[in-house]
């Protein structure tokens, strides 16, 4: 038996699994103490059924980093440390990020010599001179987390390594992240996945830390995963390094969930949580995987991640009507239950108008009986229509598709959706989510450069299959259940050399 | 003459991605680059070639070497006008335009850059009309302009200048070793014409058609309609074959990735296509063995591989199994249809025992 678990940004969600039943079920609102929720949805499961005590697993799936970049909260004041000068001048960092984004983390980026040519060459020694002053520099601002991304560091890490070592010594408070162990070669997106997990370093160890107490709070000994991008587990101590993979394992989560609640393999997930809601599309019971770069919070990264479309709409989305009708993208969020007008607060949230209209029975209705019917009315078209607008953009033609609402906050979105051929609302709809979670499963994945003079073609990939079977193995995986879901080979083209780049993934079932 | 505006950014990239035919680099950075130029108030013109006059100075500009470097190790940002600059202090003057040597891909964008920093304006017009991976292959070269003075400036603002080699193939020879020993990207500049040569020999609007094309895409997408019915429209090309990606083949032999790409086609037929950075030829064969193929493309003609839902140009780096594609097929200019031209970019200049065949009119 498998706990899942779904930490939203309003509800958290828990449910034990044994094999494909679902054997009980708790909601709890997420708490600002991150794990207060899961304890209280962790209790409630306990209380109707002991077994949970027993689990073999657990499964936790968070949207808490996603949501600290789309909200613009909770990021670290980060600087950027770009090892390359003078090449790379003319596109600075955060180039092309969003103006509120930038600000949000402060901005601050230093181009320094440094930095490595395709063939690991240096372009210009580290300038350890000015590293220093940029440290010292860093201290005095009160910045708290570093990315440091050198050219061609997937090709050769010392210039980074070395850079990282100096800033530690002489500012060990910093957090910092280096390039080369989160993204692929493009620098300005590789860049930007670890400008985004350097803003998220003081949250994620609060976060982990946190999770690992709830669990052993309540007398559970499984041990605990987090769900990331693809679906698949990572263990804790990697999530507290690189949050950033666990940037879309809501959705990854929801959809794979969604699929198997539904039945549906092909057709368009929603999923209406508190703060956000995710549009994703099915593809043969499986995330669609986007193309080659993806979208968080306005920037272009390049880790692999499903094909979600995420705006700010959900049950905590505030509702405004002061020039015009405006709701979200920001969201009370965990406060949902002090802070909207039914729960005795003073937010008009999409929660409220949900209730004034009778789509959702909570808190107290004579506090929005006084709201105008019409202005309800209008509210609820606008959401129907940022839904069909979602939906719309993933479609992949015309035609109309199923979609599955999934999510505690999907009765905000009525039946007539256009562009639906059908519109399902799956027993356990509210916690597709952590079912998702609870069914996921192990992977191991080798991304490396084969020196093709050396040896060939095929042997380079059955030495990457190898390999990536060792890892799922050691991250928990049954070997008997291990399946080869990708391939691929990419030489780095045009370049004077036999080399190729070979990425392989496994993914199989976890070791009972 | 036109004055390129962000919307016209946009729709140039697109459009000049699908005419890369697989290879000629991501016009996505150039577009950011360009982008910060038009935002700080400066803008490029673009000019008609009829509208030069027969005793003007044009010289091409682009860059060359990998893409990949493109991507990761980002320009200093004034390569190209450097180099540039290079061969104007060796002709002692100024020049009145700058020609793009290649529209399909990142190419298309260099010179708009150029023109932002420099005021200089770009010529509507380019000589290939596609992506070709060497400097022989532009109908400038192809036509007997003379690749030198071609000057070479690296991200460390390293300059040299080649003089004296009538054979562009010498050049490319040694251009590329010298990208190579500077990291394996350099910003070049070469090709002096006048305005009366550029007239006779550039494949012209090429500027304007990738706009189009981009302008169809953006258009389709909005629309949900067909976005490579959109492409066929304004190209006059053709859909070769609609299906799945089976297999990817690769190997990269100095400098260039060699390979093919096969595909499961709807109708249940089997196609494959051969590329060296860009797409070559394209077969189709009765079954899954491949044998006995008939010829459905050959370059100079353009083959292009489209992602079948959105209608984004698939580079050959970005094949992989899986992939749901479109290939498209569209008529090569007819400056690269002659019996010269093809000496320079048929299929025997790629090592391919195949006869030029130009693709069929649609009936």
């Amino acid at each position: 038996m498998r706990i899942g678990i779904d930490v939203g940004g309003t509800n958290t969600d828990a449910v034990l699994m044994d094999g494909r039943y679902v054997v009980a079920w708790a909601k709890s609102p997420t708490t600002p103490d991150v794990t207060g929720g899961m304890l209280s949805a962790l209790r409630a499961l306990l209380a109707q059924t002991d077994q949970a005590r027993a689990a073999q697993a657990v499964m936790i799936g968070t949207t808490h980093f996603t949501n600290a970049v789309v909200e613009r909260k909770r990021l670290a004041p980060t600087a950027v440390i770009r090892l390359g000068a003078p090449a790379t001048a003319s596109l600075p960092p955060m180039v092309d990020w969003p103006a509120d984004l930038r600000e949000a983390i402060g901005g601050r980026w230093f181009l320094l010599e440094g930095g490595h040519e395709f063939d690991g060459r240096e372009i210009n020694p580290l300038d350890e001179t000015r590293l220093m002053d940029v440290t010292r520099r860093l201290r005095d601002e009160g910045v708290r987390a570093v990315a440091i991304c050198g050219v061609f560091s997937p090709v050769n890490q010392s210039n980074e390594e070395r850079a990282a070592a100096l800033v530690h010594a002489a500012a060990p408070e910093l957090s910092i992240t280096l390039s080369h162990q989160i993204g692929r070669i493009g620098l300005l997106e590789r860049e930007n996945a670890a400008i985004l997990n350097a803003s998220l370093s003081a949250l994620s160890r609060q976060i982990v830390r946190a999770l690992g107490q709830a669990l052993a709070e309540v007398g559970i000994a499984a041990p605990f995963y987090l769900s990331q991008n693809d679906g698949t587990l990572m263990s804790a101590a990697t999530a507290e390094q690189f949050p950033v993979l666990t940037f879309s394992s809501g959705p990854a989560n929801s959809m794979r969930g969604a699929a198997f609640l539904s039945g549906i393999k092909d057709g368009i997930v929603v999923d209406v949580g508190g703060t956000t809601t995710d549009v994703g599309a099915l593809r043969h019971g499986f995330p669609r995987e986007a193309g080659t770069s993806v979208e968080v919070g306005g920037v272009r990264t390049n880790f692999r991640m499903p094909d979600v479309y995420s705006f700010g709409l959900g049950g905590g989305s505030v509702v405004r009507d002061g020039t015009g009708l405006r709701i979200g993208p920001d969201s009370v969020g965990y406060r949902l239950t002090e802070q909207a007008r039914v729960f005795g607060g003073e937010v008009l949230t999409a929660s409220d108008i949900a209730v004034a209209a009778g789509l959702a029975h909570m808190g107290d209705l004579s506090r929005v009986a006084g709201l105008d019917a019409q202005f309800v009315r209008a509210a609820l078209a606008a959401i129907q229509s940022s839904v069909a607008q979602a939906i719309d953009r993933m479609k992949v033609s015309a035609q109309p598709v199923p979609v599955v609402l999934v999510g505690g906050g999907s009765c905000l979105v009525a039946d007539d959706l256009t562009g639906a051929s059908e519109v399902i609302r799956p027993a356990y709809y509210p916690i597709a989510n952590a079912i998702g979670a609870a069914i996921a499963q192990v992977g191991g994945e080798v991304d490396r450069v084969y020196d093709l003079s050396a040896m060939s073609r095929t042997a380079a990939l059955e030495s990457a299959k190898a390999e990536a079977v060792e890892r799922a193995c050691a991250a928990g995986a049954a070997p008997a259940t291990l399946e080869v879901v990708e391939v691929e080979e990419v030489p780095l083209t045009y370049l004077p050399s036999n080399a190729t780049r070979v990425r392989v993934k496994v993914v199989g079932e976890l070791q009972p | 003459m036109w004055r390129i505006s962000e919307a016209d950014l946009e729709a140039i990239a697109i459009g000049a991605g699908i005419l890369g035919t697989g290879g000629g680099g991501n016009p996505y950075l150039g577009k950011i680059r360009m982008r910060e130029h038009l935002r700080a108030g400066r803008t490029a013109t673009v000019i008609p070639p009829q509208a030069m006059p027969d005793d003007a100075c044009v010289v091409s500009v682009f860059n060359m070497g990998a893409p990949t470097v493109g991507y990761e190790r980002l320009p200093q940002g004034e390569e190209d006008l450097r180099a540039l600059r290079a061969v104007e202090a060796y002709l002692g003057r100024r020049v009145d335009a700058m020609v793009p040597g290649e529209i399909g891909g990142s190419n298309s964008v260099a010179p708009l850059v150029v023109s932002a920093q420099s005021g200089i304006p770009v010529i509507d017009g380019d000589g290939m009309g596609r992506a070709f991976p060497e400097i022989q292959m532009d109908t400038f070269a192809i036509n007997g302009i003379s690749p030198t003075p071609f000057a070479l400036c690296s991200h460390k603002g390293e300059t040299e200048i080649l003089l004296g080699i009538t054979d562009p193939r010498q050049v490319e020879r040694i251009a590329r070793a010298w990208a190579v020993a500077h990291g394996a990207r350099a910003a070049t500049a070469g090709f002096v014409m006048t305005g009366a040569e550029l007239k006779r020999y550039v494949i012209p609007h090429t500027m304007t058609l990738a706009r189009e094309v981009g302008l169809a895409v953006q258009t389709a997408r909005a629309q949900h309609s067909d976005v490579t019915g959109a492409v066929l429209t304004v190209t006059g090309g053709r859909r070769l074959l609609t299906g799945k990606i089976i297999d990817v083949e690769r190997r990269t032999t100095a400098g260039f990735a060699k390979g093919s790409v096969q595909v499961a086609s709807e109708d249940g037929s089997y196609g494959r296509i051969a590329f060296q950075n860009e797409n070559l030829i394209a077969w189709r064969f009765a079954d899954a063995s491949c044998n006995d193929g008939t010829l459905l493309a050959v370059v100079p003609d353009l083959i292009c591989v489209v992602n079948s839902e959105t209608g984004e140009p698939v580079t050959t780096e970005l094949l992989r199994y899986g992939l749901r594609v479109t290939v498209v097929g569209i008529p090569a200019p007819p400056q690269l249809q002659t019996a010269r031209a093809l000496e320079f970019v048929g299929p025997q200049a790629f090592g391919y025992d195949v006869p030029y065949r130009p693709l069929e009119p649609i009936v």
